[in-house]
């Protein structure tokens, strides 16, 4: 055996597009990602409003239609965060799933949750729901008939819109287990990011999984809290509403 | 006590490969996993049967040469020891093991439980060096290294390279070992020359060697039998991300 | 033939300079057009072809293992020595090469060790440019410790992997030069001949491991670092692997072995514990400097350790060796626990073992202070045998570790055929009789890093060229009887397997050539061995075939050479009529039980001639002069 032979051995000068190398995707993976749980705690603190009332609820939905091009661009650039998400998220399950070769009889891992070994299927079932959440929600295509409510002071009403689609059991019910998914997800995701990005506090070594924990069930709670409200009837539609 | 063994068994790198199981009589406490595989080969070769082909050098734990997977786990289940190392007082009469070589497309098999790790070998070529010829070194203390460095280092550097991490990690990643070498010379003054090649010559040789991509199990972690810890899997991250940074 | 130290002359000191000036030297340009092999890539080995190349020669590089970086040179614990004399505490040049003298039981030569000294302080220098995490002091400096009874602190070290980190510097110098293309490395392979033209080394013959096929390869010069013959006595420290096999087949070329009985024996290691027993473990020497060595004072006691009163046992090194104690040397604290084993005192379940008892350290300094400096070496004595050293004494006895003896080589490391070098422990030259604690790691390095690549050059500037390549006759023929060889460990088709005769000759070897000899045991090995021999060749078993990877045939032919090899040891130590360092003859000894060295009778060297399997070599001898340290006797008491 000649182990000179065998491969080429790179020289440390080697021009490797970043995307192509193991690394950079993983720093791609964290990035992205890191985007997302931005905008799923921006998101949420917006959603919660709806516990203050219709007025502020429409009035923060109409600030941000006001918004114009900049909501167009923060639009684009989510979107393009999430292909590119997916894109490598499926490009290195199939290559970590190649990795192995032939399989063990018996393997018995010791570290690995479920959430992580589950990330590709969590991150799926999250991408089905967003499709579903737009079609719902921004594009209305799943009941259209509540695109075009309006409140007194003439603006869109997305205060009902919310509390008449989650009185639907169906689409309450979908929305709670997609946070299920979402919160499996974040669970693993947190501290991934932490590792990756190389942020890891030495003192918090080994807390970092239950950080990404107690994050995943708060983030959890908090989205559940508004279909679970409005069924049980804590937000309800303003008198005189439809 | 008497064991019962499912050993897999594969004449070449052409052969497909299969399990066999075998019968360990007689086996005592104190023996260590490799001397019972001997009685065993022993008993076989009185049969008639070919011996069970393993890798074992040192048998001290720290050549990296031993290289089982037992009951699933590389080095079988105890922590921070390799197979070498691991005695039969850790099983029970009546027991089945399951003896497998390490799995990875990276690392094929060469003859039953041996496998070719060849491509650890090439990630060290690929930039696993400080570039200084003999002789032309200045004074041993002329670059003081604080004790915390030189600390870091040293947990890094304890790596046996025995690939136990790719054969536990669900992926087959290899970074566990890669990011020791890098973290090593990173925390040394010695290695900042070369401190951004080397990192991308080593992961871009690591990919080219077919592992797998880290997805953070900590399967490494937990196999290591030199409890190498994955802060260096961060590490090297970092180091990445600071030659991409310095264009380098 | 003369024997021809080629030590240049002049005072000591200027020696070394004097003949680097004086060596010739090979142009830059012409560098290129040179080769050569080096078998074995531990220390020494590794460090020569990483040097080697780095001058521009062209290195075939051939290893065993699956990589160089598992060489066994990474087993060892505790340090290196050097004269770098940064604790200010007295050391030098000149002490280190008095202290390696003198420990050798003046039995080296004295130039080679003075070199040795002079060098050791680049090696740190080069190991830690190479990024060697070498132990630090809070202000950055290097740390050092005193190790094996040295009267000052100049062992470098690692935690408790210093071997295995100066191993994995080499491996990666050689791994720059690999990638560089100046290093072809062959690991798997094994050398199984050397061959001879025209009274030059000309290359080596060698088998794949993995695929079977013999091969040849040829070279300006060969150059073998294989390591020592430990397993000779089956269980040693050594690796598995450890063979004789390259070294002796240079023997039956014409190299001269040297010295093949001084053999160090490491008084701390785990004992056996049954029949299986495949290896031993060496338990690192500092556990001496905390930990109290005892057996009972009665016969057969039986009793649990920590019931045995304090009146009761018998602490027999201080007893013996009141200024020194439990840290007299090596060979002395060896040959005290044989003593007190054959007694019948020995302890543990079978009887072959010493007490090693940190009961009054921990009562001193507390556990968490012996935690902090043995916590590793007590975790690895717990995970082996089960027992827990905190709270019972560790059982210890000592165990074969390194081979002092080797290939004849002179001042340039070249052995007795021309253009054969041979490197580190698989040369006699610089431990003489008994090897220090922390100096195998130094000679390894001073022969790969800064010797051998000036006497190399000057090698090829005089001898040229090769004009043998392999395509000539000898290669074939070599290859032909290597071949044959190999058929014939699979034909026999006996009932034993090699595993079972190298237990046997170990057994031989270790009962009549271990810690203790005298004639009347040496002279029934000699008829032992020839026998074992002989039914080895009619009653051998070995499965399978030549043409894949084969470890019962690899085995098979080691231990074939170890049978031949174990009788020069035989002979040797049975002409050595004298106690001297690691070889202890019975019948050469005080009134007290010290060894007693004959200087006027064997101050030299003996140099081995094969004559043929089975038959008494030739005894050459090359006198040792001692110039420049006064011969004295040991004394430890």
């Amino acid at each position: 055996m000649n182990a000179t032979a065998a491969k080429k051995v790179y020289s440390g000068d080697a021009s490797v597009p970043l995307a192509n190398i193991s690394i950079g995707m993983k720093v791609v993976m964290a990035v992205t990602g890191a985007s997302f749980i931005l905008f799923i705690i921006g998101h949420l603190m917006g959603n919660m409003q709806i516990f203050i009332g219709q007025e502020q609820f429409n009035a923060y939905a109409a600030f941000l239609q006001g918004l114009g091009e900049l909501l167009w661009i923060e639009r684009v650039l989510i979107f393009t965060f999430f292909a590119i998400h997916i894109f490598y998220g499926i490009k290195l399950y199939f290559e970590n799933s190649g990795a192995r070769g032939v399989s063990y009889k018996k393997f018995n891992p010791s570290q690995t949750t479920y959430t992580a070994r589950t990330m590709i299927w969590s991150g799926l079932a999250l991408l089905a729901f967003v499709v579903f959440h737009i079609a719902h929600f921004t594009a209305h295509v799943v009941y259209p008939e509540y695109a075009h409510l309006e409140d007194a002071l003439g603006r869109h009403d997305a205060y009902t819109m919310v509390v008449v689609g989650f009185q639907h059991a169906w689409v309450s019910i979908l929305y709670i287990i997609s946070m299920g998914f979402l919160a499996f997800h974040l669970s693993h995701a947190l501290p991934s990011l932490f590792q990756t990005i190389g942020l890891i506090h030495p003192n918090l070594r080994n807390k970092e999984r239950v950080i990404g924990r107690l994050f995943a069930l708060i983030i959890f709670l908090g989205y559940v809290s508004i279909p679970v409200a409005i069924m049980a009837g804590i937000v309800r539609l303003p008198k005189g509403g439809m | 006590m008497n064991l019962t063994l499912y050993v897999w068994r594969q004449k070449d790198a052409n052969d497909k490969g299969r399990m066999e199981k075998y019968a360990a009589k007689d086996i005592n406490e104190h023996m260590s996993f490799l001397e019972m595989l001997d009685v065993v080969n022993e008993d076989l070769a009185q049969q008639g049967i070919e011996p069970i082909a393993f890798d074992h050098d040192c048998r001290e734990g720290i050549c990296g040469t031993c290289s089982l997977v037992v009951n699933g786990r590389p080095h079988g289940h105890e922590t921070g020891t390799t197979v070498c190392q691991l005695h039969m007082r850790h099983f029970k009469d009546g027991d089945s093991i399951y003896i497998e070589p390490w799995r990875a497309k990276a690392f094929p098999v060469v003859r039953d439980l041996i496998v070719d790790r060849s491509a650890f070998d090439r990630i060290m070529q690929a930039g696993g060096f400080v570039s200084v010829n003999t002789g032309s070194a200045q004074d041993a203390n002329s670059i003081p290294i604080s004790k915390e460095a030189a600390d870091t280092a040293m947990d890094a550097a304890a790596c046996i390279g025995c690939g136990a991490c790719v054969a536990a990690c669900p992926n087959a990643s290899a970074m566990l070992f890669v990011s020791a070498k890098i973290s090593q010379l990173a925390s040394l003054p010695q290695g900042q020359a070369e401190r951004e090649r080397r990192a991308r010559g080593m992961i871009a040789q690591m990919d080219a060697e077919g592992f797998g991509n880290c997805t953070n199990f900590y399967e490494c972690e937990a196999a290591c039998p030199k409890e190498i810890p994955v802060k260096f899997i961060a590490k090297m991250n970092r180091e990445y991300m600071r030659a991409l940074a310095k264009g380098k | 033939m003369t024997l021809e130290s080629k030590v240049p002359s002049g005072p000591i000191a200027d020696k070394w300079d004097n003949h680097r000036f004086q060596m010739k030297l090979v142009n830059p340009a012409n560098k290129r057009k040179y080769s050569a092999i080096i078998v074995g890539t531990g220390l020494a080995g590794a460090s020569a072809a990483a040097s080697m190349a780095e001058l521009g020669y062209n290195v075939k590089a051939f290893c065993y293992q699956d990589t160089p970086r598992r060489a066994h040179s990474i087993a060892a614990q505790g340090g290196i020595n050097a004269a770098k004399n940064y604790q200010n505490d007295g050391d030098s040049i000149y002490r280190l090469f008095y202290d390696t003298v003198k420990g050798g039981d003046f039995r080296s030569r004295e130039a080679n060790v003075y070199r040795l000294a002079q060098v050791s302080t680049a090696i740190i220098d080069q190991c830690v440019a190479q990024g060697v995490p070498f132990a630090r002091e809070y202000g950055g400096t290097l740390a050092n410790r005193s190790f094996g009874g040295a009267q000052v602190s100049r062992t470098f070290y690692a935690r408790g992997q210093t071997g295995q980190q100066l191993l994995l510097g080499a491996y990666s110098a050689l791994c720059r030069q690999i990638a560089a293309g100046k290093v072809a490395m062959y690991p798997r392979t094994e050398m199984l001949d050397l061959v001879v033209v025209d009274n030059r080394a000309r290359g080596i013959v060698v088998r794949d491991m993995v695929t079977g096929e013999i091969s040849s390869h040829s070279a300006d010069a060969v150059i073998l670092a294989t390591g020592g013959y430990g397993n000779v006595f089956y269980l040693s420290t050594n690796a598995k692997g450890c063979n004789v096999t390259a070294a002796y087949r240079a023997y039956k070329k014409g190299a001269f072995f040297a010295n093949p009985c001084f053999t160090q024996i490491h008084p701390t290691c785990i004992p056996q514990s049954g029949d299986y027993q495949s290896k031993l473990t060496l338990m690192s020497e500092s556990l001496r400097n905390d930990g109290r060595i005892w057996v009972p004072k009665k016969k057969d006691d039986n009793r649990h350790p920590n019931d045995i009163p304090e009146e009761e046992r018998d602490y027999y090194l201080e007893r013996k060796y009141p200024s020194f104690g439990n840290l007299a040397p090596r060979d002395i604290s060896s040959r005290s626990a044989k003593e007190v084993v054959d007694e019948g005192r020995g302890i543990g379940p079978t009887g072959v073992g010493v007490y090693l008892d940190f009961r009054d350290a921990i009562n001193r300094l507390g556990k968490d202070a012996i935690r902090d400096r043995y916590g590793n070496l007590f975790q690895m004595y717990e995970r082996i045998t089960g027992e827990d050293p905190y709270e019972v004494p560790m059982r210890i006895y000592p165990a074969s570790h390194y081979t002092m003896g080797g290939l004849w080589v002179d001042y340039n490391l070249e052995s007795t055929i021309p253009g054969l070098f041979v490197l580190g422990e698989a040369n006699f030259s610089d431990h003489g009789a008994n090897r220090l604690g922390a100096s195998a790691l130094m000679q390894g390095l001073a022969d790969g890093y800064f010797v051998i690549p000036y006497t190399i050059g000057d090698y090829f500037a005089r001898a040229g060229n090769s004009d043998v390549d392999a395509s000539h006759k000898e290669f074939a023929n070599v290859e032909k009887e290597v071949e044959e060889r190999t058929r014939k460990y699979l034909s026999i088709n006996g009932k034993r397997t090699p595993d079972s005769f190298h237990r046997e000759l170990g057994k031989i070897m270790w009962e009549h050539c271990g810690m203790n000899r005298n004639e009347q045991g040496l002279k029934k090995a000699l008829e032992k061995i020839p026998a074992l021999r002989e039914e080895f060749w009619e009653n051998l078993l070995v499965l399978g075939n030549d043409k894949n990877l084969n470890q019962t045939l690899e085995l098979a032919g080691r231990v074939a050479d170890f049978l031949e090899f174990a009788e020069i040891m035989i002979y040797d130590a049975l002409t050595r009529e004298e106690s001297c360092g690691a070889h202890f003859r019975e019948e050469y000894q005080t009134e007290e039980g010290e060894a007693k060295r004959d200087d006027e009778n064997f101050s030299f060297v003996s140099a081995w001639e094969f004559t043929g399997v089975g038959k008494k070599p030739n005894l050459h001898k090359e006198s040792l002069e001692f110039e420049n340290v006064q011969l004295a006797t040991r004394s430890y008491k």
